[in-house]
């Protein structure tokens, strides 16, 4: 485990501001995380558990309950990753200037 | 990030030449059969050509570096490296069997689209980005450094249990892979079962023993070309008659509506109902048989008996005396035997003598009760199918191949993107097919019937793929008249599309090279756990590089002797065992993995239980309810099949994790450091 960097506690300004600044990231992130996951579970699991009650209604010629199931779900989990990686990169990178870091 | 560009280019410029000489070579191939080439050579030609081709990449990125052997060299550009992951995770279960899946169960088989797809945003969300910031080699490295504990706190407990939990997932997971290489193997060039099984062995070694991950990654995105072209092809095909639109996934939902009526056209018909009733009549008689056990078993010996003799006095034609001698040596041996026998048939009868299900209504059920049952198992089975994919080892080891953290991230997306080229068409072929077969063959003439169901049907004479017979005397084919397995399906599709007998051969290659890219991650796995969880970090952790890398490959190839020896033995229950394996994954892996990013106040010993717990609940649950087993359906908890164990599992993990790691000291300040260090951006 050499690559780990335990963080040494605070002792000047500049390492203080570092360490707000990567809780910071870290709690947008996590809330972010936290979000997403909400999504994936609403249109996974929700659109699912009602089911029956959506087939009435159509989309492009589908029962919306079976496109859900057959392509709406795996395409907004698509949408989910895709959004999370762009935005974490630019939460890396905006932490990265915040921390000293080379900004990527 | 200088150099990618250049790096990417070249290898992009690589795999669309490539993908060029394949076209060239299907249109070979093509030609050849318009001039008449027998149709077993185009079977061994997609066969070895393919075969040769994995092979001659896997020689030439041999490697015995060790970040190149175990991770790539961590170089892999996060595109290619979501194709390769495509490919390790496009099984043959996925190509083979799920559009027949679909196309038998309808709006339940869609369980498996969501639960394969869906994992993969707890894999982009929780895991894989972790994982990669670590940067080590498995997924037993980043639980031991974790969790930490054991002598010197370098976790050796939890590392033992992680590789554990690895190798039993993973090699399940192999054997099914390795059995299908076999079938489709012996299917389509003829050679006996166990050696297409080596063959395709011989294929997978060449590659993984060779060059390791680097030689693995490559040939996977090769694959993975050959399998997404293999698919779509017959696909386009019958999208493009049936729906006049060339792009499946969007043109079948015009189709719906059409299937729709002739299903109900179909369940009211008075010709269907005459063969239902038939088979209703044929439960009813085992029914019978079952219920005036044991005398029936003893009548119906003597009545075979009896009859054999009869036709060997009576000088009967042979075929007749072969089929009274067949029925007497099939008879079951006992009463027990024929319990089991008659039981299962009874209930194969009453299933037939069922009307067709709406294919796109969700949960149909006679009452409220059943239909809910229906929905619960199907949340069950995407739940376990989530959760098991974010901890199957083979997936989760793909992060630590890519240059950066950001990259892995962005590899995960280009993995689903890549996964859904064919899970989307997945269920648009199952309802393209299925409208083919109940327009044009049912209501076609017995005399008249097209030659793919021949064929398919001499293939395995002991339980037919394709079965279909005249039930009901009118000459006419009734859907209830025809069964068709799952497994046949998209093998069978060229031809009932009525294409060239090349894209059969194309299909099969296809479905070869995803049972070959999962084989290869999976041994890879497999022999990591091995020879760099147990054998390095616990056994000999003063070992050279070049004694861990020789190590690795001569385990990898017992494990896949092992392997090949038991896919030979043709274990019957494979595809529970592959279900199994990922709850099983879900169960032990997943909590541990997740709170460990998560939680920083989990600990050593909460690992430790929670990974017990999920695995023992998640087993005994298996045990205690699948037939399979030795369990039986009346001891489920919910109505929930044994196969969504890890919707049990998975929780009882967690809530292992949490109270004893609330019961016990908070972990070590190293531990926690490295907490943050993962959660900290590049």
């Amino acid at each position: 485990m050499s690559q780990t960097t335990p963080t040494d506690p605070p002792d000047d300004n500049a390492a203080r501001q570092r360490a707000a600044a990567r809780a910071a990231h870290w709690e947008r992130s996590r809330r972010m995380t936290l979000l997403l996951l909400a999504l994936w579970l609403a249109t996974g699991f929700g659109t699912v558990f009602f089911a029956r009650e959506l087939s009435r209604f159509e989309v492009f010629g589908w029962p919306l309950s079976f496109y859900m199931a057959a392509q709406g779900a795996s395409l907004v989990s698509l949408a989910i990753i895709g959004f999370y990686a762009w935005r974490m990169r630019r939460l890396d990178r905006e932490a990265g200037i915040a921390t000293g870091g080379e900004p990527r | 990030m200088s150099g990618k560009p250049p790096y990417f280019s070249k290898l992009a410029r690589y795999y669309l030449w490539y993908t060029g000489c394949f076209a060239l070579f299907l249109v070979a191939v093509a030609l050849l059969e318009q001039e008449g080439m027998p149709r077993l050579w185009i079977g061994h030609l997609f066969m070895f050509a393919t075969v040769a081709l994995y092979a001659i990449i896997g020689v030439i990125c041999r490697t015995s570096s060790v970040t190149e052997y175990y991770v790539a060299g961590r170089r892999v550009p996060a595109m290619f490296n979501g194709m390769a992951t495509a490919a390790d995770w496009i099984s043959a279960a996925s190509f083979i069997s799920l559009a027949g899946g679909l196309y038998l169960q309808g709006f339940d088989g869609l369980a498996f689209i969501m639960g394969w797809t869906g994992g993969f945003v707890l894999v982009a969300l929780l895991i894989a980005p972790y994982l990669r910031k670590f940067a080590q080699y498995t997924v037993p490295d980043f639980l031991a450094a974790r969790y930490g504990g054991g002598a010197g706190g370098r976790g050796a407990a939890v590392r033992a249990m992680a590789a554990g939990a690895t190798i039993l997932v993973s090699f399940t997971y192999v054997v099914a892979q390795i059995y299908a290489v076999g079938l489709i193997a012996s299917r389509f060039t003829g050679v006996d079962f166990s050696v297409g099984i080596f063959l395709g062995l011989a294929s997978i070694l060449v590659c993984s023993f060779l060059g390791g991950m680097r030689a693995i990654t490559w040939t996977q995105v090769a694959q993975y070309i050959i399998l997404l072209v293999a698919f779509l092809i017959p696909t386009m095909w019958l999208s493009a008659k049936h729906a006049d639109n060339p792009i499946p996934a969007v043109a079948y939902g015009s189709l719906l509506p059409k299937l729709a009526a002739r299903e109900a056209a179909l369940a009211q018909d008075p010709r269907e109902e005459e063969v239902r009733a038939e088979f209703r009549r044929r439960a009813a008689e085992y029914a019978g048989r079952l219920a005036a056990l044991p005398e029936s078993w003893e009548t119906g010996k003597l009545e075979a008996q009896r009859q054999l003799a009869a036709a060997r006095a009576r000088n009967a034609s042979l075929t007749e005396v072969r089929q009274a001698e067949r029925a007497l040596a099939t008879y079951p041996n006992s009463v027990d035997e024929a319990r089991s026998q008659w039981s299962e048939r009874r209930d194969a009868n009453l299933a037939r003598a069922r009307p067709p299900e709406p294919h796109a209504e969700p949960f149909p059920g006679a009452t409220k009760e059943e239909s809910d049952n229906r929905r619960n198992n199907f949340l069950a089975v995407v739940f376990c199918l989530m959760f098991g994919t974010a901890a199957l080892p083979h997936i989760l080891m793909r992060a630590y191949t890519t240059p950066s953290v950001n990259d892995t991230r962005v590899s995960v997306f280009w993995t689903l993107f890549f996964i859904l080229l064919v899970y989307l068409t997945i269920p648009a072929l199952a309802v393209l097919a299925k409208y083919d077969i109940y327009t044009s063959l049912v209501g076609s003439d017995f005399s008249a019937l097209p030659t793919w169901i021949s064929y398919w049907a001499n293939v395995d004479k002991a339980n037919p793929l394709v079965s279909v017979a005249d039930i009901n005397g009118d000459g006419i084919v009734q859907l209830a008249e025809f069964a068709i397995d799952a497994d046949v399906l998209v093998l069978a599709t060229p031809e009932i599309g009525g294409l060239p007998y090349v894209i059969a051969g194309l299909v099969a290659a296809g479905g070869l090279a995803a049972a070959l890219s999962t084989a290869d991650g999976l041994l890879l796995a497999i022999s990591n756990a091995l020879s760099h969880d147990v054998y390095y970090k616990m056994v000999n952790p003063g070992a050279s590089t070049q004694k861990r890398v020789t190590i690795s490959k001569l385990l990898l190839l017992g494990v896949a002797f092992i392997a090949a020896y038991v896919a030979s033995q043709k274990p019957a229950d494979i595809l529970s065992l592959v279900a199994a394996a990922f709850s099983l994954a879900g169960s032990t892996l997943f909590p541990a993995l997740v709170l460990g990013v998560f939680w920083k106040r989990a600990n050593h010993q909460g690992a430790i239980a929670g990974m017990l717990t999920g695995f023992a609940v998640c087993l005994v649950y298996m045990l205690r309810a699948s037939p399979a087993l030795g369990g039986s359906l009346d001891a489920t908890w919910f109505g929930i099949l044994p196969m969504a164990a890890g919707v049990f599992g998975v929780p009882a993990g967690m809530l292992g994790v949490v109270a004893v790691s609330l019961l016990t000291a908070p972990p070590s300040r190293g531990s926690e450091g490295m907490v943050d260090y993962i959660r900290a951006p590049e």
